[in-house]
């Protein structure tokens, strides 16, 4: 690593993203450091995933993206063009995907997917690649790696796949991994086996990860930080110990209490929920979006609510950060 | 692959018999053969010596795998109606028929896969509009109608290309032209569809995701996949080609298969039509043998199982 852990290596201002007249993410702010696994947690339809695929330049045709800042190691990806944001991608940033049956070519041996990335980054000769390509699939812990290489997609388990896809993001050595909800179409215990595989590299390779997750059981494993996203906002943002140990915004809080912890929780006693679905915003919706379904909502929540930082903990509502009460109304 | 090439080419040799067989039972289906030989005015006596000449007093299995053992060696008799050996005719024939369906199919392809793949990169915009409407009008026109066209503007009107027989590669490329407009429609929305699905496909947004190049996206990761239905249409198209092109074989005067085919049909000619049959469902499953092994070639799924 050039840069020491704990710089800026992405940060993202007002980043607002929409689909014709659904605004997927409304100003949201994120700043990933070098080295650290930073978590994005949310609901299904949050906006965690697009803000990923913005931050990547990967967005669909039909989606309209504004920022005020997106600046990866001091370029404005806002100010490139597609082909020379196309040298950074899978150089410098690289990404992984929910997917792993369908994000591999099904015409291609893993081998020339994988050598392809590095040829065009890195340029090269085939074998030197082929030769890079083994050692990052036996350091991704997938068995006979020179094997793999001469076999395609549909031989390999879902598993298999998604190791495939995490030493294929990391062929050019990038300093940015996102990774989509990696382990959400894989087995338990394969999603344990490649959790503890993204640790791993992510701290031998000083990676800086950002992981999108609606897990906080992973969350609690692996987060440096933690920006927690709510219809298309970040509502709080925080390392994860002060997160986990003080929850401030009410959304939070709702979400920690819906994760059962052994020991606390009775057999007989329903889990945690918080009533209601994420709404759906357009592009005019004024204040906080989570009022209609927190117990602790007043007349001011539904103007714009501004962002209280305390320090490296920040949070998007109206309490004060040692408000008490019940974090949503009861189900 | 290589079990896989095997099982095939079983399979092809299962139908071309299947074929053959069928070719016979249906020219004897037509009636009795003798009679229809000699004609409306011969006598008894005639029709009894033309059935012992051809062999037709033999039973019928006899008559069968005789003839099929001759067919399979490449002698299907002599033509009543050209008195000539039907393996000439087709010999003579063959080549200008080809020739013309592989002009064909040859402009189609480059027409018609650019356009598909332009349209699907412009999905729901002008250009795309623009090349759907360009296909619909290729399909609506008449083929001879079109023939009749290029041959007044190029032909008479510039002088650039003959209107008319076989001496030079020039003489096919206005039937060659007019052919390709009817398979043109088809392939080209089959590579717009395949491409557009291929596009939104998970495998593209890691390419997309590798940095790879806008052309190594669309024309290796993408088109490799939209590919396998256009290959097996092409192989379809073709074959549609070879045996369906009896208007534009007389329209432009050459004297292919297709011309052939309708000649010996009109008049009676058996073994010509036989043979011909024959040599259709030949070509037919030839082309769909190189369709299945170009596509196991394509994707590796199918080489398995």
């Amino acid at each position: 690593m050039s840069a020491a852990r704990g710089t800026a290596l992405l940060q993202v201002r007002n980043l607002r993203i929409s689909f014709g007249s659904l605004a997927a993410v409304r100003g949201a702010d994120l700043t990933i450091y070098r080295g650290e696994t930073h978590c994005v947690v949310g609901e299904s339809g949050c906006g965690k995933s697009v803000t990923a695929l913005a931050v990547m330049g990967l967005l669909a045709r039909n989606a309209v993206r504004e920022a005020d800042r997106l600046v990866f190691d001091g370029q404005d990806l806002l100010r490139l063009s597609e082909s020379q944001l196309s040298r950074l991608r899978g150089d410098r940033m690289a990404m992984i995907f929910q997917e792993p049956m369908t994000s591999l070519n099904p015409a291609y041996t893993v081998g020339s997917q994988m050598a392809e990335v590095y040829r065009r980054h890195r340029g090269g000769s085939r074998a030197e690649a082929l030769d890079r390509a083994e050692d990052l699939l036996a350091k991704c812990r997938v068995t006979s790696p020179r094997l793999r290489l001469g076999q395609y997609p549909h031989q390999l388990s879902g598993g298999l796949r998604q190791r495939v896809m995490i030493a294929m993001a990391l062929m050019c050595d990038p300093e940015l991994l996102v990774a989509d909800e990696p382990t959400t179409a894989l087995d338990v215990t394969v999603q344990a086996q490649i959790l503890r595989l993204l640790m791993d590299l992510q701290r031998d390779l000083g990676l800086a990860l950002m992981l999108i997750t609606h897990d906080l059981g992973v969350v609690a494993r692996m987060a440096h930080r933690v920006s927690v996203m709510y219809a298309g906002e970040v509502v709080e943002s925080a390392p994860a110990e002060h997160l986990f140990g003080n929850p401030t915004h009410p959304y939070t809080r709702g979400l920690l209490a819906c994760v059962p912890v052994p020991g606390k929780v009775r057999r007989d006693q329903p889990l945690g929920a918080i009533p209601g679905v994420v709404p759906r915003i357009g592009p005019r919706f004024e204040g906080c979006a989570f009022r209609d379904r927190c117990g602790q909502a007043r007349p001011d929540c539904a103007r714009t609510v501004a962002w209280q930082a305390n320090g490296e903990h920040g949070y998007r509502c109206v309490l004060p950060p040692d408000w008490t009460g019940p974090a949503s109304l009861a189900a | 692959m290589l079990l896989f090439l095997f099982r095939r080419t079983a399979l092809a040799v299962l139908v071309a018999l299947t074929v053959l067989t069928f070719a016979f039972v249906l020219t004897r289906l037509a009636g009795d053969l003798a009679i229809v030989i000699a004609g409306p005015e011969a006598r008894a006596e005639d029709v009894e010596a033309i059935r012992r000449a051809y062999g037709l007093d033999r039973p019928v299995v006899i008559q069968f795998f005789d003839w099929a053992w001759r067919a399979a060696t490449g002698d299907f008799g002599e033509s009543f109606f050209f008195r000539e050996r039907v393996s000439t005719l087709i010999r003579q024939r063959l080549p200008v028929t080809l020739t013309l369906g592989v002009v064909g199919i040859g402009i189609a392809l480059v027409v018609a896969i650019p356009l598909g793949i332009l349209a699907a990169l412009h999905e729901n915009t002008w250009i795309d509009r623009a090349v759907g409407l360009v296909a619909m009008v290729g399909q609506a026109l008449p083929s001879f109608w079109l023939a009749l066209l290029l041959m007044l503007f190029f032909g008479l009107q510039l002088g650039w290309l003959p209107i008319s027989g076989t001496g030079s590669w020039e003489h096919y490329v206005m039937p060659g032209i007019v052919l390709s407009f009817s398979a043109i429609p088809a392939l080209m929305r089959l590579t717009r569809a395949g491409m557009i699905d291929a596009m939104s496909s998970d495998y593209i947004r890691t390419a997309r995701a590798k940095g790879l190049s806008r052309s190594s996206i669309v024309l290796k990761h993408a088109l490799r996949n939209a590919a396998m239905p256009v290959v097996s249409i092409s192989a379809v198209q073709l074959g549609f080609m070879l045996g369906g092109s009896i208007v534009i074989e007389t329209v432009f005067a050459l004297h292919g298969i297709g011309f052939l085919a309708w000649e010996s049909i009109s008049k009676n000619d058996f073994p010509t039509v036989q043979a011909v049959v024959l040599l259709f469902a030949v070509i037919y499953i030839v082309l769909t043998l190189i369709a299945d092994v170009a596509n196991a070639v394509l994707d590796p799924r199918l080489r398995a199982s």
